[in-house]
């Protein structure tokens, strides 16, 4: 483990680069690959998409009387696996979040941030910093999410060609901007609160609050208009970008059953909510990090 | 004189509570400085204000030549405040290593500083296995990691055992020998008057006094005398305008010198006016007895306001 993240280091080279986002970026991953306890999550998070691969080769023998196989129903298909397999593994993206509210919590109360402020960072470089790595590990996951899908998707699809493999790769982009919209949201909320356990509480919290607002706009309003306006709440517009593909499962096993169909698609509008709550939080926890005394 | 750092007009209200007030002075390059002053004077939210850590309410300061930003100019800047910030899980060179990145530093100086302050073959252990001495220490390697311009110390020998106040003592005068500007924030008078050239007494978040130590303690000193005849040697004293402020307490007698004498030559004047002491002591003033003057002086000032 040590050698790896000697290797990592080397990577980004041990000089000071005159690049200012990867001075940033190599100082925040210095935080947090020292730290054993974040270096076990931000491992567990990128290995756990790995068991999307074991979930298709699961094969359940029930009893004899009927065979489970998930690869044999066409899920790991091309162009479907990319939707699968991101709405699977971005589920694994609470290891990270708690990353993420930690690296913010630990700041706090080891009084770092002030030490750092005082030896010459700037409140922006900090918040920068945070944000550099939450892009940097968003995007080390969907490239391995990337290559997880396409080498499930090869070996159980006999399509060999490449429009149609590349189709549905929005999924990817989806899965990458709801990661930073995310982690963003988390950051925000670590530097309201300071605390990491509050910050995840709040993380809870605002899902409630989300749904009793929305709750009370289908009482007060009507359905269709409350689904509209809860589309564009910070989690709720996260959650849209990638739709649950069970429909789309049922739909390729019923072709004529009209009743199902419904958009799963990514749309451009979805991605640009996300970016823009990601944009605010990041906005407003630089605001709360200048106004503040420390 | 080259000015490292200007304050002018600074103010910071909490709330109702003002810690700092109009408050203006300038550090030139080369003097050994301490801000004096008791406890919630201001003297921490003065440093935090010009460390970028504490927002001013009102007023300006700029680094150097006003220039650069400040989170810039704070990269040759080297500050300890209150207890030492580090990161627990990270041995001394790691943490080390992190501060050279955020100052654009080369990482060849960790040695040699950690050399400096006595921590070298400590450096492979965690920060949380440090002492308090040894966390001090540590904390002045690294602010000393980019050979800084100016060294501003916070309280640095608080919560110390003897031995370890003793180490960062002497630390803080071989860095002083080598030229290096220092800022030495205190409510331990005699830790100010040991080490620093000028001083800035605060209280309540006013200037009472900026200027150079030996200035602030009272030009020419005090006499303290015991005699036989005390109303004679009363007597003679008030006739002379050489002497200023005279007080008795029980039989000894506390006289201060408006003009320079020594003791020889005030021995000789009380033998020619016919009066034998049995106790004579030149003494300069301490800069806790000025240093209380300047207080009380304020406080009888607000009496009288009030």
């Amino acid at each position: 483990m040590r050698n790896l993240i000697k290797t990592q280091f080397n990577f980004f080279g041990n000089q000071n680069t005159s690049i200012p986002m990867l001075r940033l970026l190599k100082l925040e991953l210095q935080k947090l690959l020292l730290n054993r306890a974040s270096k076990v999550l931000i491992f567990i998070s990128f290995i756990l998409p790995f068991f999307v691969i074991i979930l298709s080769s699961l094969r359940i023998d029930f009893f004899g009387l009927f065979v489970l196989e998930l690869g044999h129903y066409g899920l790991f298909n091309f162009p479907i696996v990319w939707h699968i397999t991101t709405f699977f593994a971005a589920q694994f993206k609470f290891f990270f979040a708690i990353v993420v509210v930690s690296m913010i919590g630990n700041e706090y109360s080891n009084k770092t941030i002030k030490q750092n402020l005082i030896d010459g960072l700037s409140k922006k470089e900090f918040i920068l910093s945070k944000f550099y790595t939450i892009v940097f590990f968003s995007a080390v996951a969907t490239l391995l999410i990337f290559i997880i899908c396409l080498c499930i998707g090869l070996f159980y699809s006999s399509i060999n060609e490449w429009s149609l493999i590349f189709r549905d790769t929005e999924f990817l982009l989806a899965y990458f901007v709801k990661l930073v919209g995310f982690f963003s949201l988390c950051l925000f909320l670590g530097m309201l609160v300071k605390r990491s356990a509050f910050a995840l509480a709040f993380l809870f919290m605002l899902f409630i609050v989300e749904w009793i607002v929305y709750g009370l706009m289908v009482w007060k309003i009507d359905e269709t208009t409350a689904t509209r306006i809860q589309n564009f709440f910070p989690l709720k517009s996260m959650w849209k970008l990638i739709d649950q593909p069970f429909q789309r499962i049922a739909i390729s096993k019923m072709p004529n059953s009209q009743a199902i169909i419904y958009d799963f698609a990514v749309h451009w509008y979805e991605i640009a909510i996300v970016l823009g709550w990601t944009a605010i939080f990041i906005f407003l926890s630089y605001r709360l990090l200048k106004k503040r005394d420390l | 004189m080259e000015s490292i750092l200007t304050i002018n007009n600074l103010t910071k209200k909490f709330g109702y509570l003002t810690a700092v007030k109009d408050l203006s002075f300038t550090i030139h390059k080369g003097n050994v400085y301490g801000i004096l002053g008791p406890n919630g004077s201001g003297k921490s939210t003065t440093l935090g204000i010009v460390l970028n850590v504490v927002n001013k309410t009102e007023g300006n300061f700029h680094w150097f030549d006003g220039k650069v930003s400040t989170h810039n100019a704070l990269k040759k800047v080297g500050a300890i405040i209150e207890r030492p910030n580090f990161y627990p899980y990270m041995t001394a060179e790691q943490n080390l290593k992190l501060v050279c990145r955020i100052k654009g530093v080369d990482h060849s100086k960790i040695y040699e500083k950690l050399e400096v302050v006595g921590l070298l073959d400590r450096k492979n252990h965690k920060f949380s296995t440090y002492s308090l001495g040894m966390k001090q220490r540590l904390a002045i390697a690294s602010a000393l990691l980019n050979d800084p311009e100016i060294l501003i110390l916070d309280e640095p020998t608080n919560g110390l055992d003897p031995q370890g106040i003793h180490q960062i003592r002497q630390i803080i005068k071989d860095i002083a020998i080598t030229g290096t500007t220092i800022l030495l924030a205190s409510h331990l008078l005699d830790e100010v008057e040991k080490v620093c050239t000028h001083v800035v007494v605060l209280r309540k978040g006013e200037k009472l006094y900026s200027g150079r130590v030996d200035e602030m303690i009272s030009s020419h000193g005090f006499l303290e005398l015991k005699a036989q005849q005390q109303d004679v040697l009363l007597n003679v004293l008030k006739s002379n305008a050489t002497f200023g402020n005279i007080s008795v307490e029980n039989d000894l007698i506390k006289v201060i010198l408006k003009e320079p004498m020594d003791a020889s030559s005030f021995n000789k004047l009380m033998f020619e006016n016919g009066i034998i002491l049995s106790h004579l002591v030149k003494r300069k003033e301490s800069l806790e007895e000025q240093f209380l003057k300047l207080t009380d002086h304020s406080n009888e000032q607000n009496a009288k306001l009030n």
